[in-house]
C-alpha cells in the first residue's frame, strides 16, 4: 500500500506522475469548455471558424485594402490567416488560463487534483478551436491556388504550434497563478493581448521591422518565430533558423519559469480563491 | 496493523481581516512596504486547528462533531490535500477521495449524463470505472428520465440525487464526507445513509465524515472525535462524545462582534421570547454598522435546532431597507415561532444587499430554549423522528 505525507512544505516536483495518473481530466476539462462555449450559440461550434474568418476579413479591409500593407508576396488573406491562427492559440489560450483558475475556484475549494490541469486544459480548448479553424486555411490555399511546400506543411506547421503552445503554456500557467493572488491581471491582460497583436508581425511582414534593437528583441520572441514557421510553409521564404532556436529557447525558459511559479504557489489557491 | 490514517501535530493557521481572507491585490502588495504595518502580528492570525492528533484502524468509521468554527471543515479540508496545514503531518496509508459538497464540476448547461462523467472523474474515477457504474449510477439517482436534459432544467432535488450517486460510487480506502446529508428529502437522505452504511460495514472502508445530525452520527459510527476551538476537546465512544458536545452547546441570548471589517456588519444580535404558546414570538434586536457606503441592505435569519437541522430561514423585509451608509443603526423584529416543539434551537444573522451577495453572516450566534408544547396539554411526546415543528391542526368534524 501507498503510504504518502501530507506536510506544510512538500519537496518541490513538477509532479508528472500525478499529471499522469489524472491525464483524463485534461479530456474531461477541455471537453467540457469547447461544449460549454459553443452550447447555447445557434451556430455552435460553426463559431470556432467563423471568428478568425471575421477577423481575417476584417484585418483585409484594413490593412490591405486601405493601408496597403506589405505581405510578403502572397495574398494578404493568406498571410493575415497564417499570423492570426497562430496567434489565436496564443490570445486565446493566454485569456483562457489565466483566467482558469478564478473561474473553477468552487472545484478547487473542494477537490483536490493536480491544478496545472486546470490552466493547461484552458490553453487545450484554444487549440481544439485551432484545429477547427484549420479548414479555413485549407479553403484559403485552395482558393487562391497557392502552392505549397508539402514538407514544409509536416515539418514548420507543427514546430510552429508546439512553439506556440510551450509559450503559451509558460505565459498561461505564470498569470493563472498570479491572477488567483492579484485579480488586476484579470484587468490588466486585455491590454497586454492586445499590445502584443500589434507588436507581433501577426497583420503585417516582420521585414517592417528595421530597427536593429527591435530586430534582436523580435528574435528571442517565440510567437514571432512560431508565425515566421507558419508563414514561410506558403511564402517559401527563407526561416531564420538562429531565430527559431533562441525563441525556442525562450519559449521553453517561460515554460519552466511558468510551471515552477504555478507549483510553488497551488497549494494556497485553495484559500486564496 | 497500521493505522490508515495518523494525524499527527495538525495546526492550521489563518490570518484574520477582510483583506487577506479575500485576495490580495496588486496595490496592496505594491504600497504595502510605505505602509505601517498595523495589522500585522500574531493576534491576527487565528488557528482554525491547533495540534491536532488521532489515528484511524482501517475500517473504521468515524463522526467528527464540534459547533461552527470548531475547525471541522479545515480538517477534512488538509485531509483531501485542498490546503496544506501550517505545521504537522498526516501520514496516509491508503487512496484519499473526499465529498466535501455534492455536485462539485457540475455544469448547468451540460446533460446529466455529461455531468456524471465530468463529476466522476473530477472526483478521482477513471472513465472505464465511470462507464462500469453508470447504469447503477443512474439506478441509484433515479433520473433516468432527464439523462440527456441540460442539469439547468433538473430541480435541486434532482440534482443533489444526481451528485450523491455518482459519489456512491466512489472505491477509495478512504472517503471523507462533509455535512452533505443535511440536504435533500427524507427518504433520500435514509437512501444515503444506508449506502454510507454500506461502504463503511460491509466494504470496510474507512469512513470519516461531519455532521451536525448526532443521530446520523449514533447510525454510522462507534467512534468521534470532537473538536472545540481547533483542538480535540474529546476522542471516544459515541456514547461518551455525544452527550459532552451537546452540553457545550452553550446558550447566549446576546452576542457581540470582537473583530470589525469593511463592509456592513453585524455589532449586536439580542433574542428575547415574548409571550406564551400558542402565540410565541421571538424578538430580535439587532445593530448593524458600516464604515464604507454601501447598497442598501436587508437581513434574514436562519433558524436551526442544536442537533444543527435548519428549521427555517425569516426575512422580516424583502426590500431591502438598511441605507448601510449610517454609521451605526439598531433594528428590532418580530419572528413568530408559533409551532415549535420544545426543545433548543440556534439562530443566525445575514446582511446583504441581494440574495446573491454577502456581506455578512453570523451562524448560529444565540440560542433559545423552549420548554412548553405548541399544542396545550399534549401528552403525546414530541420525538426527534417527527420533526421540530407541529403545523397547527384541527378537526372539521367529529
Amino acid at each position: 500500500m501507498t503510504e504518502y505525507e501530507i506536510k506544510a512544505k512538500n519537496k518541490f516536483s513538477f509532479g508528472l506522475d500525478e499529471l499522469i495518473q489524472y491525464r483524463e481530466l485534461f479530456y474531461f476539462f477541455t471537453w467540457r469548455d469547447v461544449k460549454v462555449k459553443y452550447k447555447q450559440a445557434a451556430l455552435g461550434i460553426l463559431w470556432a471558424i467563423l471568428q478568425p474568418l471575421i477577423m481575417m476579413l476584417m484585418f483585409t479591409l484594413i490593412f490591405s485594402k486601405a493601408l496597403n500593407v506589405s505581405s510578403d508576396g502572397i495574398p494578404y488573406p493568406v498571410f493575415a490567416i497564417s499570423g492570426l491562427l497562430i496567434w489565436n492559440i496564443f490570445s486565446n489560450g493566454l485569456m483562457n488560463s489565466a483566467n482558469s483558475m478564478v473561474n473553477n475556484a468552487n472545484i478547487i475549494k473542494k477537490i483536490y487534483f493536480p491544478r496545472l490541469i486546470i490552466p493547461m486544459s484552458a490553453i487545450l480548448t484554444a487549440l481544439v478551436d485551432f484545429l477547427f479553424a484549420l479548414s479555413i486555411y485549407v479553403g484559403i490555399l485552395i482558393y487562391y491556388h497557392q502552392g505549397v511546400d508539402v514538407a514544409k506543411i509536416f515539418i514548420y506547421l507543427p514546430l510552429s504550434i508546439l512553439l506556440t503552445v510551450i509559450t503559451t503554456f509558460g505565459l498561461g500557467t505564470f498569470l493563472a497563478a498570479f491572477n488567483v493572488k492579484y485579480r488586476d491581471f484579470q484587468y490588466l491582460l486585455p491590454f497586454m493581448i492586445q499590445f502584443l497583436l500589434f507588436a507581433n508581425p501577426v497583420l503585417y511582414s516582420a521585414k517592417a521591422f528595421t530597427n536593429p534593437v527591435i530586430n534582436t528583441i523580435m528574435k528571442a520572441n517565440p510567437i514571432a518565430s512560431a508565425i515566421q514557421l507558419c508563414r514561410s510553409v506558403f511564402t517559401g521564404q527563407e526561416v531564420d533558423w538562429q531565430g527559431v532556436a533562441i525563441g525556442s529557447s525562450v519559449a521553453i525558459v517561460l515554460f519552466f519559469i511558468g510551471i515552477y511559479t504555478f507549483r510553488k504557489t497551488e497549494s494556497y489557491f485553495a484559500d486564496l480563491a | 496493523m497500521k493505522p490508515i490514517l495518523e494525524v499527527q501535530h495538525l495546526t492550521k493557521e489563518f490570518k484574520i481581516g477582510a483583506k487577506q481572507e479575500r485576495y490580495l491585490s496588486l496595490r496592496d502588495a505594491l504600497t504595502s512596504p510605505f505602509r505601517k504595518k498595523t495589522d500585522e502580528g500574531p493576534s491576527n492570525t487565528f488557528r482554525a486547528l491547533d495540534d491536532v492528533n488521532f489515528r484511524v484502524m482501517p475500517g473504521e468509521s468515524i463522526g467528527i462533531i464540534g459547533r461552527n468554527g470548531a475547525g471541522k471543515s479545515t480538517l477534512l479540508k488538509i485531509l483531501s490535500k485542498i490546503t496544506p496545514p501550517s505545521s504537522g503531518k498526516i501520514v496516509c496509508r491508503g487512496r484519499v477521495a473526499s465529498l466535501l459538497e455534492v455536485g462539485t464540476g457540475f455544469h448547468p448547461e451540460l446533460s446529466g449524463r455529461e455531468n456524471v462523467y465530468m463529476n466522476g472523474s473530477i472526483l478521482g474515477m477513471r472513465k472505464f470505472e465511470i462507464n462500469k457504474h453508470f447504469d447503477s449510477i443512474v439506478d441509484f439517482s433515479g433520473v433516468e428520465k432527464f439523462l440527456d436534459t441540460p442539469l439547468k432544467r433538473y430541480s435541486s432535488g434532482m440534482q443533489l440525487r444526481l451528485a450523491f450517486a455518482v459519489a456512491a460510487f466512489l472505491e477509495p480506502e478512504i472517503l471523507v464526507i462533509d455535512e452533505v446529508l443535511a440536504v435533500g428529502d427524507a427518504e433520500f437522505q435514509k437512501k444515503c445513509l444506508n449506502k454510507m452504511k454500506d461502504v463503511s460495514m460491509n466494504e470496510g472502508r474507512t469512513v470519516l465524515f461531519v455532521s451536525h445530525d448526532m443521530n446520523a452520527i449514533k447510525s454510522l459510527s462507534k467512534r468521534a472525535i470532537l473538536l472545540d476551538g481547533g483542538k480535540v476537546a474529546k476522542d471516544d465512544t459515541v456514547g461518551e462524545v455525544i452527550p459532552l458536545y451537546l452540553s457545550k452547546v452553550k446558550l447566549t441570548n446576546s452576542w457581540d462582534r470582537a473583530a470589525s471589517s469593511e463592509q456592513p456588519h453585524f455589532t449586536n444580535v439580542s433574542i428575547s421570547i415574548k409571550n406564551e404558546q400558542p402565540n410565541l414570538k421571538l424578538q430580535v434586536t439587532f445593530t448593524v454598522k458600516a464604515d464604507a457606503k454601501m447598497n442598501k441592505a436587508f437581513v434574514a435569519f436562519n433558524i436551526s435546532s442544536n442537533t444543527g437541522t435548519m428549521i427555517g430561514q425569516a426575512i422580516p423585509n424583502l426590500e431591502p431597507f438598511i441605507d448601510t451608509s449610517f454609521s451605526e443603526q439598531t433594528f428590532t423584529t418580530e419572528i413568530e415561532i408559533t409551532g415549535f416543539v420544545p426543545g433548543t434551537y440556534l439562530l443566525g444573522a445575514w446582511i446583504g444587499p441581494h440574495y446573491s451577495e454577502t456581506y455578512d453572516w453570523q451562524k448560529d450566534i444565540v440560542g433559545f430554549t423552549i420548554v412548553e408544547s405548541p399544542q396545550a396539554g399534549r401528552v403525546f411526546p414530541h420525538a426527534v423522528e417527527q420533526g421540530n415543528i407541529v403545523p397547527f391542526s384541527k378537526m372539521i368534524n367529529n
